[in-house]
C-alpha cells in the first residue's frame, strides 16, 4: 500500500493539492495540511458534529471522511461561508441571536444550518430540529440556536450585515 | 450601584464580545495553536482502582530513545495539586487510589507514536481493596482517605429539631440519590507549555481559572510567582469542569516541556477526557420533616452525603454548597443538616454548574413533593404556604433584607404554564391514553458568589486601563468559555465610563499581564467582578475631574485627551480596585451561622412530561423558567444562560448515566453516553423578574449556575403527576422508568380487575 497519495479536491472555492496517506482523515488534512482550524473535533466518532463540512452539497463528519474520498470533491469549511469581506447570513444571524457561546460546536452547527437553508429555505422547526439532531452543542440548549436560524431564514441581511476584515 | 438612572449600554441585547472571531472559525482554542519545534505529550494511567506499584516495564520493541519519559521523582517542587487540601498527587508515587490516575508522562515528536507508546508501558500492581460507594466507605471498614474515609463534614442547626418530632401532626420522610454527571464541555481539555531555564514555564489552555493553575505550577516547579505564566486560549465549554483540572494537566505538560526541552501538546481525545477527568459528585440526602396540623414546616432534618472520589479536590467547598442549599427557600424554625463528603476510589469528583445545589435541590424538591402527597395538600399551594420572605430568616439565620419574591415568581409560572387547566386536562386524558402526561415544579434559590467568607479571603483586585492608542481594556482574569465575561465585562466598562462598546477591549487572560480578580465559579463574575469594574470605571473617571479638568460630562474626545494629559505627569492610565465586602455581613465558618452568601437568584421551574408507558421512555415537552436574578445585563446571554443551563438539567434527569465498573468508566464515548439533542430540548420559556442587587455589577446577581438546579426534581414530580410513581433517583432512562413503572402497574393490577 502506498504510504501517501496526492489528493486534490476544491475547498472554499479553490483548487488544492496534498499529499497526504489516502485513509487520513479529511478533518486532520483540513486542519494539519492546509492549515483551515475553523473545523473542530470534538469526539472523533461521527456523534457531536462539530468537524461539520460540506461536500459535494452534502453535509459530512470530516473525521470519518478518509481524504481519499474527498479526490475530486468540493468542499466547504466555516472559512468559506463568509463573502465578499460580510457575514453570511446564517452567521449574522447567530450573532444578533446569540447562537454561538463557547464557539467550539459553532463552526459544524453553520455548516449545518447552512446546508439546511440553503435546500429549504424556509424550515419549520421541526426541521430545523432534525436538520440540526447531529450537532451537538452543550451550552445554548439549541433555543437560540433554532431561532438563529429561522431569522436567517426569513431576516434580508443584506443591508444589515456585519463588514468583516480578511474574509473572503 | 447606581440603579435609578438608565443606562445606555448595559441591559442592551449587544453581540457577544468575541462572537464574529467564532463564526469565522477564527477564534483559536489551544489544539489550533502550534508552536516551533512542540512535542506531543501522552499519559500512562492506573489499570487498578487501589493499589501499590510494583514495577513498570518498557517494551523493547519500541526505541525508547526518541521519547521523553516523565514520573514522580522528576518533578523539581511538590508533587501535589494546590487545591484546597493538596493531597492529590500530580503523579503516582508508589501507590495508586483510582483508576486512570496518571503514573508517568511520555512526550514524542510524532503525536501517533506517543499514543500508540503508552500500549508499551507495562505496570505491575499488588492490588489493594477498593472502595466504590458511600456505604462502603462510611462503614470504614478500609481506610482509603485518611483514617476514616471522611473528606469533610459539616452540622448546621437552627433552632432544636428534635423537641418537635413529638407534637408535630406529620412526619415524613425519604431518601433520595443522584449520579455522576459529566460537563461534556464539546472541546475536551487540551494545555501547550513551555519551559526554559531563564524565564520558567508558561503555559496555553482550556481553563477557567488562570490563577489556580499558577498556584499549582509554582508548587510543582518550586518556582517565584514571575517564573510562571498561564495564559488562557479560547475555551470551548467549561461548565466547572476546567475548573480544577487544568491544574494536574498544565502540570504534566510543563513537566514533559522541562525535561525535553521542546513545548509540549497535551490535548485528550474524548474517550480519555470523559473516564480521567472529574464530573459531578454522587449523592444521597435523607429528609425527615415535621410538619403542623396545617402543613406548615416545623422540622427539616437533612442528612446529606457525596462521594468524593478518591482525592479530595473541591469536596469540601461542593458539601458546602450542598448544605447550605439543602433546606431551600423555605421559612422553617428547626432545621438540621448533617453532611459528609466521603473518599471512594472511583476517579475524583469535581466542581460542575451548581456545585453540589443540584444534588441537595433533587432531594428537597423531590421531598416537599412527597410531603405534600402525604398531607394531601397540592404540591404548589404546600409550597406556597411555606416560602420565605423578605424579613424571614433562613436556616443559617441569614436575614432576607433584600426583596424575596418567591410568591410572585409562582403566580407568574402558573400563569405562564396555564398550569391548573393543563394538569386537569391531562388528569382526564391520562387513563385513556399509553402516553401519560404530567406537570412538575420546582422551587429554589442559588447562592450567588463565594460562601460566607470566601469572597473576602478571596480579596479580589481588577479595573481598566488606557492604552495610549485609545483602547481601554478590562482587567481581569475571569475568563469567557461561552457565558459570555467578555461581552458583559465589556458592558459595565463602557457604562461606567461613559465612553462606547466598541472602545473597550479585554485584556488578554495571561497571569503576567491581569490581576487576580479570583476564579470564574460560582455565579460570581458578574455580580463581584462586575462591579469591580463598574468602581474602578466610577473611580478613573473621579481621579481625571480632580487631576486633569475632565468635565462632569465628558464626551468620547474629551474623555481620551483627558487621559492622554493624566499619562503626561503619571505615566500610565490604570484604576484597579479592592473588593469590598457588602456592609453588615456576619458570618462564622464553625457555626456555619451568618449571611451564607451575599445575594441569592430565586427560580420557579415547570416542567410538562410525557411517560410513554409502551416504550417507558420519558420526554419533557415544555419548560417554563421564572427567576429573579437582580438586573438582566444582556437579555440574549441571560436568556441563554437559563436555556443552556435547563437543557443540562434536563440530560441530568433523563439521559446522562456514568456506568461505572470497579471504579472505571464503561461508557466513555459519546456513543453511549448521552447527552440532549436538538431534537431532544423542548421550547424553553424563561422569564425574568429584576430587582437590582445593591451590591452587584449594575445590580446584577449570580446566574449562571441557577438554571441547572430545578429541571430534575421538576421533571421526576412530573413524571409522578402523570404516572402516580415518585422515582427518587436520577438519572431515569428507559431502563430505570421500566424497573419502577413495571412494579406499579403489577401493584395496581388486581384493583384494576
Amino acid at each position: 500500500m502506498k504510504t501517501s497519495s496526492l489528493i486534490h479536491f476544491t475547498l472554499n472555492g479553490e483548487s488544492c493539492t496534498v499529499q497526504a496517506p489516502p485513509m487520513k482523515r479529511l478533518l486532520d488534512v483540513i486542519r494539519e495540511d492546509l492549515h483551515l482550524t475553523g473545523t473542530k473535533e470534538g469526539c472523533g466518532e461521527g456523534e457531536c458534529g462539530s468537524c461539520s463540512v460540506r461536500m459535494n452539497g452534502e453535509l459530512v463528519n470530516s473525521c470519518l471522511v478518509p481524504v481519499l474520498q474527498a479526490e475530486g470533491a468540493v468542499v466547504q469549511t466555516v472559512e468559506g461561508l463568509a463573502c465578499g469581506g460580510a457575514l453570511h447570513r446564517v452567521q449574522q444571524a447567530f450573532l444578533q441571536c446569540g447562537g454561538a457561546q463557547c464557539g467550539i460546536c459553532t463552526p459544524g452547527m453553520l455548516m449545518a444550518a447552512v446546508q439546511l437553508v440553503e435546500n429549504n429555505p424556509h424550515p419549520s422547526l421541526a426541521e430545523i430540529r432534525e436538520g440540526l439532531a447531529g450537532n451537538l452543542c452543550r451550552c445554548t440548549g439549541f433555543m437560540r440556536i433554532f431561532e438563529s436560524v429561522l431569522a436567517a431564514a426569513t431576516t434580508d441581511y443584506a443591508a444589515q450585515s456585519e463588514k468583516v476584515e480578511n474574509a473572503r | 450601584m447606581n440603579t435609578t438612572t438608565t443606562t445606555r449600554i448595559v441591559g442592551a441585547p449587544v453581540h457577544r464580545k468575541e462572537g464574529i472571531d467564532k463564526l469565522l472559525g477564527r477564534a483559536r482554542y489551544v489544539d489550533d495553536i502550534e508552536r516551533e519545534g512542540m512535542w506531543y505529550g501522552a499519559t500512562v494511567r492506573s489499570t487498578i482502582p487501589r493499589g501499590i506499584i510494583r514495577s513498570i516495564t518498557y517494551d523493547r520493541r519500541v526505541d525508547w530513545s526518541e521519547f521523553v519519559v516523565v514520573t514522580a521523582g522528576d518533578i523539581p517542587g511538590d508533587n501535589h495539586i494546590q487545591l484546597i487540601v493538596a493531597d492529590q498527587p500530580c503523579l503516582a508515587d508508589g501507590i495508586v487510589n483510582h483508576c486512570e490516575e496518571a503514573i508517568l508522562l511520555l512526550a514524542h515528536p510524532d503525536k501517533n507514536k506517543v499514543r500508540e507508546a503508552v500500549s508499551a508501558v507495562r505496570v505491575e500492581y499488588e492490588p489493594l481493596p477498593p472502595v466504590f460507594t458511600i456505604e462502603e466507605s462510611e462503614r470504614q471498614e478500609q481506610a482509603v482517605w485518611g483514617k476514616d474515609n471522611l473528606l469533610k463534614s459539616f452540622v448546621l442547626v437552627k433552632g432544636d429539631v428534635d423537641s418537635v418530632w413529638n407534637g408535630a401532626a406529620h412526619i415524613v420522610e425519604g431518601e433520595y440519590r443522584t449520579g455522576a454527571q459529566e460537563h461534556l464541555y464539546i472541546e475536551n481539555n487540551g494545555i501547550i507549555a513551555e519551559w526554559d531555564a531563564e524565564n520558567g514555564v508558561t503555559v496555553w489552555g482550556s481553563l477557567q481559572c488562570p490563577y489556580y493553575v499558577h498556584k499549582t505550577l509554582i508548587k510543582i516547579f518550586d518556582l517565584p510567582d514571575a517564573k510562571v505564566r498561564v495564559i488562557q486560549t479560547e475555551t470551548g465549554g467549561a461548565f466547572g469542569g476546567k475548573e480544577d483540572y487544568p491544574s494536574t494537566l498544565a502540570s504534566h505538560a510543563a513537566l514533559l516541556a522541562m525535561k525535553s526541552g521542546h513545548p509540549v501538546k497535551m490535548v485528550y481525545d474524548r474517550m480519555e477526557d470523559l473516564a480521567a477527568t472529574t464530573k459531578r459528585h454522587p449523592s444521597r440526602v435523607r429528609h425527615r420533616t415535621a410538619l403542623d396540623k396545617d402543613g406548615k414546616l416545623l422540622a427539616m432534618d437533612i442528612d446529606l452525603a457525596t462521594d468524593g472520589g478518591a482525592y479530595s479536590t473541591l469536596s469540601s467547598t461542593v458539601l458546602s454548597r450542598a448544605t447550605l442549599h439543602a433546606p431551600g427557600p423555605y421559612s422553617c424554625p428547626n432545621v438540621r443538616v448533617s453532611s459528609k463528603s466521603w473518599a471512594t476510589n472511583n476517579v475524583p469528583y469535581g466542581a460542575f454548574r451548581g456545585f453540589g445545589a443540584p444534588q441537595a435541590i433533587f432531594a428537597l424538591e423531590r421531598h416537599m413533593d412527597e410531603v405534600a402527597t402525604a398531607l394531601g395538600m397540592d404540591p404548589v399551594e404546600f409550597r406556597r404556604r411555606n416560602f420565605l420572605h423578605t424579613g424571614d430568616t433562613t436556616a443559617t439565620e441569614q436575614l432576607m433584607r433584600d426583596p424575596v419574591m418567591m410568591d410572585e415568581l409562582l403566580d407568574r409560572a402558573l400563569k405562564e404554564s396555564n398550569y391548573y387547566a393543563k394538569r386537569a386536562k391531562f388528569a382526564a386524558e391520562n387513563p385513556l391514553s399509553a402516553v401519560k402526561r404530567g406537570l412538575g415544579i420546582a422551587a429554589f434559590y442559588h447562592g450567588s458568589g463565594f460562601t460566607g467568607s470566601g469572597e473576602r479571603i478571596l480579596n479580589s483586585l481588577a479595573g481598566v486601563e488606557v492604552t495610549p492608542d485609545k483602547q481601554v481594556r478590562v482587567l481581569v482574569s475571569n475568563t469567557e468559555f461561552g457565558q459570555g465575561t467578555n461581552t458583559v465585562l465589556t458592558q459595565i466598562a463602557a457604562e461606567s465610563l461613559g465612553i462606547d462598546y466598541d472602545d473597550i477591549l479585554m485584556a488578554p487572560s495571561d497571569t503576567g499581564i491581569v490581576p487576580n480578580s479570583g476564579p470564574t465559579v460560582a455565579s460570581r463574575t458578574v455580580m463581584v467582578v462586575g462591579r469591580l469594574i463598574e468602581r474602578a470605571g466610577e473611580q478613573l473617571l473621579n481621579v481625571l475631574r480632580e487631576n486633569v479638568g475632565l468635565g462632569a460630562r465628558q464626551t468620547r474626545d474629551e474623555f481620551f485627551a483627558a487621559c492622554e494629559r493624566y499619562r503626561q505627569t503619571n505615566g500610565e492610565v490604570v484604576s484597579l480596585v479592592r473588593y469590598e465586602a457588602p456592609p453588615g455581613i456576619y458570618w462564622n465558618d464553625e457555626t456555619y451561622h451568618g449571611e451564607a452568601y451575599p445575594s441569592y437568584a430565586w427560580s420557579i421551574h415547570v416542567a410538562q412530561v410525557a411517560v410513554d408507558m409502551i416504550t417507558y421512555s420519558a420526554e419533557v415537552e415544555e419548560f417554563w423558567a421564572v427567576q429573579e436574578v437582580g438586573r438582566v445585563l444582556n437579555p440574549v446571554l441571560a436568556t441563554g444562560q437559563i436555556e443552556g443551563g435547563i437543557a443540562q438539567g434536563i440530560g441530568y434527569a433523563l439521559y446522562e448515566k456514568v456506568v461505572l465498573n470497579d471504579g472505571r468508566m464503561a461508557n466513555n464515548q459519546m456513543t453511549n453516553y448521552i447527552i440532549p439533542t436538538a431534537e431532544d430540548v423542548p421550547p424553553i420559556h424563561a422569564y425574568f423578574e429584576e430587582i437590582p442587587f445593591s451590591y452587584g455589577g449594575y445590580g446584577a446577581k449570580g446566574i449562571g449556575e441557577l438554571p441547572h438546579d430545578g429541571p430534575a426534581p421538576a421533571i421526576v414530580n412530573a413524571i409522578k403527576d402523570a404516572t402516580g410513581v415518585g422515582f427518587r433517583h436520577i438519572p431515569l432512562l428507559p431502563e430505570d422508568l421500566f424497573i419502577g413503572l413495571a412494579a406499579h402497574q403489577q401493584a395496581e393490577a388486581p384493583a384494576n380487575r
